[in-house]
């Protein structure tokens, strides 16, 4: 107090609270006695609340044909406060229903536990999804039964019964959303997984809300403040997809009877023109009130129709890694276009050759023949073309430069950045995975010679190898692969760690050699189309081997990138390879013209549990 | 001896039960805004009522113990340690924080209790502030003053990280405090006066006018800073001759431009930089042909101003996000965004406007508990004062705030020691930016920032924090008489 010269601030700092006090009440004056046009809402005592819903956006495919659009369907919502003198017998008769149904609906919806936004004032969803001819003859005696509503909504139908995997379904929206995002209330639909998820706030548009005026009944009286108040909906936006709709069918009718997968890529934009994962179903199956009895059916099949093969299943690569091998080898340095080796054929060590051929091999004709002996020396030279050091730390190092360089073609990982979701990542085991497994000096090339033929610990899905692929067809970068079609310039170029961009020819010659000097090669060759292309055959615990292919055509230029991979179905050369070829065809003509060969793979199974749904 | 005797004499027993009645009247409110037909008791732990007693219950024990804590802890270096250890209390938060909505601010203890460090920031904020300016506030070089704003602006950047930018504002109020305790006066008018600024700049900015080729905001801020400089000039330094004179040339330039335009359209833009630009050449001549410096600090504000303006667009179009735009921009009448934050003000204005001269009555409201009214029991839990209790009760609720706020400064006044009046003024500051920002919110007169209204919103940690806050102030209080005798 004693020399305190700012004393008389008190009084300012006072002033500037009874100042704003007062204007704040000065406002509450205006507001809740001046103005009329908030209180006749209040005397009305409840205005209804009701959400009018965006039209979720439309699906088409690369060529514009319509693939997913929205049919109406209604929702019967109930005010529980306004519920009164209800006839039960009667209602569940109108609606169809059981009176045990009717019971635990209500029970469901009044208990709090479950159901955390529960109010008797506002409208719960007593039954959803319904359609036209559930609700018309409720609609008509909707009188009699005060408190119940018919709420407007509506659901996806699609023009194909195809590429269910790629679209996705949507689902009511669990709590956490509901607690994530504020714009879902309880009761919403959103995007669970493919395309509708990925996509969710540019389809789902924006909700409306339109208030309504009741009396004291609850009878309608008309908009409040003539919808001045109210909030017309935003059409979801529409999204055009990569994907080829003709050439996604052909992939599926191709698999029937089959489990495998088939992803199909343009090299030059990255655009997935086609991703087959077959079981399938039809994706209507998993929309409306029927959606959890066919889900729960979908889920006990012990083929997995559900699981997405090409982005989740994981798979040996097999010989088709060898296109890395010979890349990686050259690039190294631990061969050249001349390195020869010989083969003895199955009696070769330490690993045997599964063909009978002429010897010694070259690059061409070890890619030609699949020459596991080759890609073993071409392997072992690589990795030690520094020696091992005093404690393998040579080795090691160069192990990793190679590691880094198959890594760099989409391998080992999640492809990132895409519009592509629910994958799994495959495996490149790395250097410390070894010598925490042997030791820091029990590991040498002799130990990991599996990994020379795509064997071993590595793992890949469809979608990485068709990647794989894409990046050579490209000579030496991919684009990251995704599924909506957008402005080629936002794309992200992928550059692989290949430092001589010659070798890409030399392989590609070994793939084109393989389609055209090989028995099978000749005989399921896209007539009048130079390209390329690798089988694989991968050994495998349960039943018959897996059989893989990839391919690009044509040879200059690639406008296709592709991989399959049949499960338990033998050779390559004899499943992979003819059905990857008639995808080929189908995509570079518009048509396929061996209608026989077409036939016979429809035809054939390899699984007969394999079910269309 | 009779040292507890002497503090319950000591207690003021006015602001006490102005805090019980406001802490029950909250609770009513709480309970008023999710009651339902169906649903259970106050004392139900199963809803938010139920809770809030809870928390209500241990705030009065906090009150009780802060009683017994010796007095003297507070001016003393303890200060210093509660405030070090929040200030690492809310780092550590935005790393181990879960992710509630985008913010980052919420410890979970348990699956029960979960608290909210930034509340308690408030309260270590006042206590290192108050230590400070009570220890150095007698010789306050350049370095004092960083240190000074150092310790007030930090834990306000913390907590912007944990996208808490409402909690994070509240510490600007301390400006209040240092303007009681000497801070420049000019400084707040400075504040006030870029605070116009900035609305001006984007409220007018966006309407096009001359086919878009000036910019409404820019001219309108320039006018007013060449008023000010003649309101300045003629009032304050008492040169009338020079003022007047200014406004002539101003208004000359502003007249030619108009003439101009009659035959070929010119940007006003050009005419309001020219103007700035001839005023500040104007008093930069005048310093030189009269050889004085009255000016000199003119200059530096008009120049300062003119930077401002051009940041303010900047900061408006770039740093701000879409979502604290929209905010703004429904304030100022320019959007009617009735989805998100003019969704919740309009709701919350139908919901007080249906309140009328009375209210429907306790638990009556519909609007609120129909749950139109978002975040009705925490930020915009006056709408239910509003709408059950009407023009009456929520006046009375406005006026009971300002009671009990000038009751604080009046508390703050009557001490003798330095630093329990400054902390008496961080309490008034405080509370007084947390009624000022909420309500008006609710009103429709300030931006969608979430922060509790004291007392009333619903949690645990805001309560609890509140309560700490006062209560410490009544404990140095109630000590005041005492302290006399022992000296
Ligand atoms: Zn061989």
């Amino acid at each position: 107090m004693i020399n305190d010269p700012y004393q008389n601030r008190k009084y300012v700092i006072a002033a500037i609270i009874v100042g704003v006090i007062l204007i704040y009440i000065i406002r509450l004056f205006s507001l809740q006695i001046l103005e009329t046009k908030y209180k006749e809402g209040a005397e009305s005592n409840a205005l209804l609340y009701k959400t009018v819903y965006a039209s979720r956006g439309l699906i088409y495919d690369r060529d514009g044909k319509l693939l997913v659009y929205n049919k109406p369907a209604y929702d019967i919502t109930v005010i529980m406060r306004e519920v009164q003198n209800l006839d039960t017998l009667d209602f569940c008769r109108t609606l169809g229903i059981s009176k045990e149904y009717f019971d635990t609906r209500i029970a469901e919806i009044k208990d709090t536990r479950r159901n955390r936004s529960y109010s008797s004032y506002t409208p719960q969803f007593f039954m959803t999804q319904l359609e036209m001819k559930d609700v018309a003859a409720f609609q008509q005696s909707n009188y009699k039964y005060p408190g119940f509503y018919i709420q407007n909504r509506t659901l996806r139908e699609y023009t194909y019964q195809n590429a269910a995997h790629v679209l996705g379904s949507i689902g009511e929206v669990s709590r956490q959303q509901v607690e994530a995002d504020s714009y879902y209330k309880q009761g919403d639909y959103a995007g669970r997984d493919g395309i509708e998820y990925a996509y969710e706030k540019e389809l789902r548009g924006e909700k409306g809300v339109e208030i309504l005026l009741r009396d004291s009944k609850g009878r309608i009286m008309g908009k409040y403040e003539n919808g001045e108040f109210d909030e017309s909906p935003v059409a979801g936006s529409d999204i055009k997809l990569t994907i080829d709709i003709e050439l996604q069918r052909l992939g599926e009718l191709l698999l029937s009877g089959k489990t495998g997968s088939i992803v199909a890529i343009e090299p030059a934009s990255g655009e997935i023109l086609a991703m087959v994962s077959h079981p399938t179903f039809d994706p209507s199956l998993l929309v409306g009130r029927e959606r959890s009895k066919n889900y729960s059916e979908l889920v006990s099949d012990k083929t997995q129709p559900l699981l997405n093969r090409a982005t989740q299943g994981q798979y040996s690569p097999g010989s088709t890694f060898k296109i890395l091998q010979a890349l990686i080898s050259l690039d190294m340095g631990g061969v050249s276009e001349r390195t020869t080796f010989s083969c003895q054929g199955p009696d070769s060590r330490p690993i045997k050759c599964t063909h009978r051929h002429k010897s010694p091999v070259n690059i061409y004709d070890a890619i030609e023949q699949s020459c596991n002996p080759y890609f073993w020396n071409a392997f072992k030279n690589t990795l030690e073309i520094d020696g091992y050091g005093d404690r393998n730390e040579d080795f090691k190092k160069t192990y990793q430069i190679w590691e880094d360089k198959v890594k760099s073609f989409g391998l080992g990982s999640r492809i990132a950045g895409t519009d592509v979701y629910e994958q799994l990542g495959g495996d490149v085991p790395s250097g410390s995975y070894y010598t925490r497994y042997y030791g820091e000096t029990g590991w040498r090339a002799l130990t990991i010679r599996s990994l020379s033929i795509g064997q071993g610990e590595l793992l890949v899905t469809p979608l990485q190898l068709a990647n794989m692929t894409a990046a050579v067809a490209n000579d030496g970068y991919y684009i990251t692969p995704h599924l909506r079609k957008t402005d080629s310039l936002a794309l992200k170029v992928n550059k692989v760690h290949i430092d001589n961009n010659k070798h890409f020819a030399t392989v590609k010659e070994g793939m084109k050699r393989m389609v055209e000097n090989t028995w099978n090669g000749k005989l399921y060759k896209v007539p009048g189309v130079d390209m390329g292309g690798k089988t694989g055959t991968v050994q495998n615990p349960h039943g018959e081997d897996h059989s893989l292919y990839v391919a690009f055509a044509p040879l200059h230029n690639p406008t296709i990138a592709i991989a399959a991979v049949i499960e338990n179905a033998g050779f390559g050369a004899s499943w992979a390879m003819p059905i990857a070829n008639l995808m080929i065809e189908q995509y570079l003509f518009g048509e396929v013209k061996r209608k026989a060969l077409l036939e016979e793979f429809i035809n054939k199974t390899t699984n007969p549990d394999v079910k269309r749904y | 001896m009779s040292r507890d005797i002497s503090i319950k004499q000591g207690i003021d027993w006015v602001t006490v039960f102005m805090y019980v009645v406001m802490v029950i009247a909250g609770w009513l409110s709480i309970y008023g805004a999710s009651y339902d037909f169906d649903q259970s008791s106050i004392f139900d732990f199963g809803n938010r009522a139920g809770k809030q007693f809870v928390w209500i219950l241990t705030a009065f024990g906090i009150a009780g113990l802060l009683m017994l804590i010796d007095d003297k802890v507070y001016n003393s270096i303890v200060s210093n340690f509660i405030y070090i250890a929040v200030t690492l209390l809310l780092i550590v938060t935005i790393f181990i924080a879960p992710d509630i909505k985008g913010s980052h601010s919420w410890i979970r203890l348990g699956s029960f209790l979960s608290i909210q460090p930034a509340e308690f920031a408030k309260i270590a904020t006042a206590l290192a502030v108050s230590r400070f300016l009570a220890t150095n506030g007698k010789n306050m070089d350049w370095k004092n003053y960083v240190l000074l704003l150092g310790i007030t602006l930090l834990p306000l950047v913390i907590i912007i990280l944990q996208k808490e930018t409402g909690s994070a504002l509240v510490l600007l109020a301390f400006f209040l405090v240092f303007y009681r305790e000497g801070m420049k006066g000019l400084i707040l008018l400075l504040g006030v006066f870029a605070i116009v600024l900035f609305i001006v700049i984007v409220r007018f900015g966006e309407i096009p006018i001359q086919e878009g080729k000036s910019d409404l905001g820019i001219i309108i801020a320039f006018g007013a800073i060449l008023l000010v400089q003649v309101v300045y000039a003629f009032f304050v330094q008492k040169a009338k001759k020079e003022a007047l004179w200014l406004l002539g040339i101003t208004i000359a330039i502003a007249a030619v431009t108009a003439i101009i335009n009659i035959w070929i359209i010119t940007s006003y833009n050009y005419a309001a930089y020219f103007a700035i630009a001839a005023s500040v050449v104007y008093w930069v001549v005048i310093e030189l042909v009269k050889h004085s410096r009255k000016f000199r600090g003119l200059i530096l504000f008009i120049i300062g101003a003119v930077l401002f303006c051009f940041a303010a667009d900047y900061i408006f179009d770039s740093i701000l996000k879409p979502h604290q735009q929209t905010r703004i921009k429904v304030v100022l009448n320019m959007e009617d965004d009735l989805s998100g934050a003019g969704y919740n003000v309009n709701q919350s204005k139908i919901a007080i406007g249906s309140g009328g001269l009375l209210g429907k009555g306790f638990l009556n409201g519909t609007q609120t508990k129909l749950k139109y009214v978002p975040e009705q029991d925490t930020d915009f839990i006056f709408c239910t004062v509003g709408e059950e209790f009407g023009f009456v009760g929520s006046s009375l609720v406005l006026i009971l705030f300002m009671v009990f706020l000038l009751r604080i400064i009046h508390i703050a006044e009557r001490q003798r020691e330095t630093f329990n009046r400054i902390y008496g003024y961080c309490v008034v500051s405080i509370f007084f930016f947390h009624i000022m920002v909420n309500i008006g919110m609710v009103l429709g007169l300030m931006p969608v920032i979430g922060i509790p209204l004291p007392f009333f919103s619903y949690g645990g940690s805001s309560l609890w924090a509140f309560t700490i806050l006062l209560f410490i102030l009544l404990r140095l209080d109630a000590s005041r008489s005492s302290r006399v005798r022992y000296v």
